[in-house]
C-alpha cells in the first residue's frame, strides 16, 4: 500500500516536472490539420540542428489555431486560409495589432478520386455542381452510372473554407456531403469507395488518384504537380501561412527565418508541398 | 500516522485521547463531505455554464435574427457556416435517434441475455472470467472503437448489407453498441444477482426447469433493474461522441433510412465547437445542443434511478 502510494507520488511529481519543463520554454505552433505533418518535420529538423530549442506542433484546424492565437495560448498559428476580418478585429481588440501574416509554402488542393473511377478530369463548374448536389450521378460528368458519394472536411477546417470560397463560390455544400475529421480520413474513405470523391492537400494523395482540373470548359485540364502549382496554372492553388500576434523576435524569429531559408523550403517539398519561390 | 499508545494512565489521558479521536473523526467526515459536495458543485457549475452560453438564443435579438427557437424545428437543413446560416436541428435529432436506435437494438438483447447467462447458468469459475472480460470492453477508449468502425466494420457491413454509402447510421450504431454493451451488461447482471435465492429455489421446487426459472421468475423479478440498465445504456449512447463522429459519415440528412449517413448532436458539438467565434450565434446554438443533450441524459438517468429504487423496494418488501 505504502509502496503504491510512493510510486504514485513519484510518478505524479515526475509528470508535473516534465510539464513545467516543457511549458517553461520553447515555441508552440498550433493550427491547420493540413499543415501538421509539415510543421512537425520543420520542428524536428530545426531542433536537431539547434540543440536546446523546443518547438511543439499540434493540429486542430486553422480556426482552432487562430482562436488559440487570439487567446494567447500559442506563439505561432499555422493556417491554410487567410485570416478573416472578424478574427483580425478580435486580435486588434486584445493586442492592438492586426497580426503578422507570413506565407510559408504553397499548396495545391487535390480532388481525390478512387483508382477505379474512369473520370479523369472535371471543370471547376462541374465540381461546384457535384458538391452542391446539382449533379448526383457520375454518368453526368462522363463516368459510370453510379451515385456520387461526397466526402469533405468539417466546417472548422481551412480546407473546407478554401473549397467553399473557390469552388462552390460561397454556395452551401450538399447535405449529403459526409464530413470527416482530417484529410487523411477523406483519402482513406475515397480509397475504399469506388464512387467517392474528396478534396484535400495534395501531399496526402496515397491510394487514391488526383483528378485533373480545368478552370473552365475551354481551358486545359491540369494535374496538380510541382510545376503547375508553383506557376499557379493549377486552378486550386493556395498559400499556407504562419500567423503571429506581433513581429517575430528571438527564438520565434530564428525558427521562422529557418523555415523560410532554402533548407526549410526544401523540407516543405519533401513533405509534398511547394516552395514559395 | 496513528499516535503511539503510551502506558495507559487512567483519567485525564484517556479523556484527552478520546477528544482527539473525536476531533479527528469529525475532520475526516468534513473532508469526505467536501469531496461529495465538490462533485455536485462541479456538476452545477458546468450546468450553469452550458445553459448560460445557450441563453442568447432566447434573450439576444441579434442572435435571434440568425438562430431562433422556432427555426430549430422548421428549418430543414443544418448548414451553420454559410452566407445565410441555417440551424435546423431536425436532421441532427433524426440522426441521433437513428444511430441510438440501431445501437440499442443490437446491444440490449445481447447484454440482457449475456447477463442472464452469467448470473443464472454459468459456473462460478466461468462467470469469474466472463464478467471481467465483458467489463474490460468498457476500458477500450471510444476513439479506438470509432477507428475500428471507420476502417474495418464499415467495409465489411457494406459488403454484407449492400448499403450505397459506406459510412452510415447502421455502421455507427453497430460500433456504438460495443460501447454501451459493458455498462448495460454489468448493471443488468447486478440486478439479476440481487434477486433472492429463495425465488429460484421456490421455482425449482415447483418443478420448473432452470430455463423457465431464469426467464419467467428471475428476469421478471429483476425487471426494474434490467430496465434501469437499458436506460443507462441509452443515456451513454445518446451522449457518446467519438464513435459516431468517426463512423457515421456526419452528413446532416433527415432521412428515415439507417443506411444513409447521419450526424448526431454530440458529434456536431465535437466537430464544430473548436472553430466558432465565442459569443456568436453558432456558438450559442452549439451550447443549446449541449443543454439539450444534458436534459435528455438527465431525464433518462433520473428514470433509471427511480427504477432501481423500485426494484430494491420490491425485493425487500414483497
Amino acid at each position: 500500500m505504502k509502496f503504491v502510494r510512493t510510486a504514485l507520488l513519484v510518478a505524479f511529481a515526475a509528470l508535473a516536472c516534465a510539464a513545467v519543463a516543457t511549458a517553461g520554454r520553447g515555441i508552440t505552433v498550433k493550427g491547420s490539420d493540413t499543415m501538421v505533418i509539415l510543421g512537425q518535420r520543420w520542428a524536428e529538423q530545426y531542433m536537431n540542428k539547434n540543440a536546446g530549442q523546443i518547438v511543439q506542433v499540434t493540429g486542430g484546424g486553422s480556426g482552432t489555431g487562430i482562436a488559440a492565437l487570439i487567446n494567447g495560448t500559442t506563439d505561432i498559428c499555422q493556417s491554410s486560409r487567410p485570416m478573416k476580418q472578424d478574427e483580425k478585429l478580435k486580435l486588434r481588440d486584445r493586442y492592438q495589432t492586426m497580426g503578422v501574416e507570413i506565407p510559408v509554402a504553397k499548396d495545391g488542393l487535390s480532388v481525390f478520386l478512387n483508382e477505379a473511377n474512369p473520370v479523369k478530369e472535371l471543370t471547376i463548374d462541374q465540381l461546384k455542381q457535384i458538391y452542391t448536389g446539382a449533379v448526383t450521378n457520375w454518368k453526368q460528368v462522363g463516368g459510370k452510372d453510379a451515385t456520387i458519394i461526397l466526402y469533405g472536411r468539417e466546417n472548422s477546417s481551412g480546407t473546407y473554407g478554401f473549397f467553399k470560397d473557390n469552388v462552390l463560390l460561397g454556395r452551401d455544400f450538399a447535405a449529403s456531403c459526409q464530413t470527416l475529421p482530417g484529410t487523411a480520413a477523406v483519402v482513406n474513405a475515397v480509397s475504399r469507395d469506388p464512387n467517392g470523391i474528396g478534396y484535400g492537400g495534395a501531399a496526402y494523395t496515397k491510394g487514391v488518384r488526383d483528378c485533373a482540373v480545368r478552370k473552365d470548359a475551354k481551358s486545359a485540364a491540369i494535374m496538380p504537380t510541382a510545376a503547375t502549382v508553383h506557376d499557379g496554372s493549377y486552378p486550386l492553388t493556395r498559400y499556407l501561412y504562419f500567423y503571429l500576434r506581433k513581429p517575430a523576435q528571438g527564438d520565434v524569429k530564428k525558427f521562422i527565418d529557418w523555415v523560410l531559408s532554402p533548407a526549410g523550403q526544401k523540407l516543405a517539398v519533401e513533405v509534398g508541398y511547394y516552395p514559395l519561390k | 500516522m496513528i499516535p503511539s499508545a503510551g502506558p495507559l494512565q487512567p483519567g485525564v489521558n484517556v479523556a484527552r485521547r478520546r477528544r482527539l479521536q473525536r476531533l479527528r473523526e469529525a475532520f475526516i467526515a468534513w473532508v469526505l463531505r467536501a469531496c461529495a459536495f465538490s462533485a455536485v458543485a462541479g456538476l452545477l457549475l458546468i450546468m450553469v455554464f452550458v445553459f448560460r452560453e445557450a441563453l442568447p438564443i432566447f434573450t439576444s435579438a441579434e442572435t435571434q435574427r440568425e438562430a431562433n427557437f422556432l427555426g430549430f424545428f422548421t428549418v430543414p437543413n443544418w448548414q451553420p457556416v454559410s452566407d445565410v446560416p441555417k440551424y435546423g436541428l431536425v436532421p441532427l435529432l433524426v440522426g441521433t435517434f437513428k444511430i441510438v436506435f440501431v445501437a440499442m437494438a443490437f446491444a440490449v438483447p445481447v447484454a440482457v441475455l449475456a447477463a442472464l447467462f452469467a448470473s443464472e447458468f454459468a459456473s462460478p469459475r466461468l462467470r469469474e472470467i466472463l464478467k471481467p472480460a465483458i467489463e474490460l470492453l468498457a476500458g477500450i477508449p471510444s476513439v479506438v472503437l470509432g477507428f475500428f468502425g471507420l476502417m474495418v466494420l464499415a467495409s465489411w457491413l457494406q459488403s454484407v448489407t449492400g448499403a450505397p454509402v459506406r459510412l452510415n447510421a447502421f455502421n455507427a450504431g453497430i460500433a456504438l453498441s460495443l460501447g454501451i454493451l459493458p455498462t448495460t451488461f454489468s448493471v443488468c447482471e447486478d440486478a439479476l444477482r440481487a434477486v433472492p435465492k429463495s425465488y429460484r429455489e421456490a421455482s425449482l421446487a415447483l418443478g420448473a426447469s432452470r430455463w423457465q426459472t431464469a426467464w419467467r421468475v428471475t428476469l421478471p423479478a429483476a425487471s426494474a433493474g434490467v430496465a434501469a440498465a437499458i436506460l443507462l445504456g441509452l443515456a451513454r449512447a445518446t451522449g457518446e461522441t467519438m464513435i459516431v463522429l468517426m463512423a457515421s459519415g456526419n452528413a446532416a440528412l433527415g432521412t428515415a433510412s439507417v443506411f444513409d449517413s447521419a450526424r448526431t448532436l454530440s458529434a456536431t458539438i465535437a466537430a464544430e465547437l473548436a472553430e466558432v467565434v465565442v459569443g456568436s450565434p453558432h456558438y450559442s446554438v452549439l451550447f443549446f445542443l449541449g443543454a439539450l443533450l444534458f436534459l435528455i441524459t438527465f431525464v433518462v438517468n433520473v428514470a433509471a434511478g427511480l427504477l432501481v429504487d423500485r426494484l430494491r423496494r420490491r425485493l425487500a418488501g414483497a
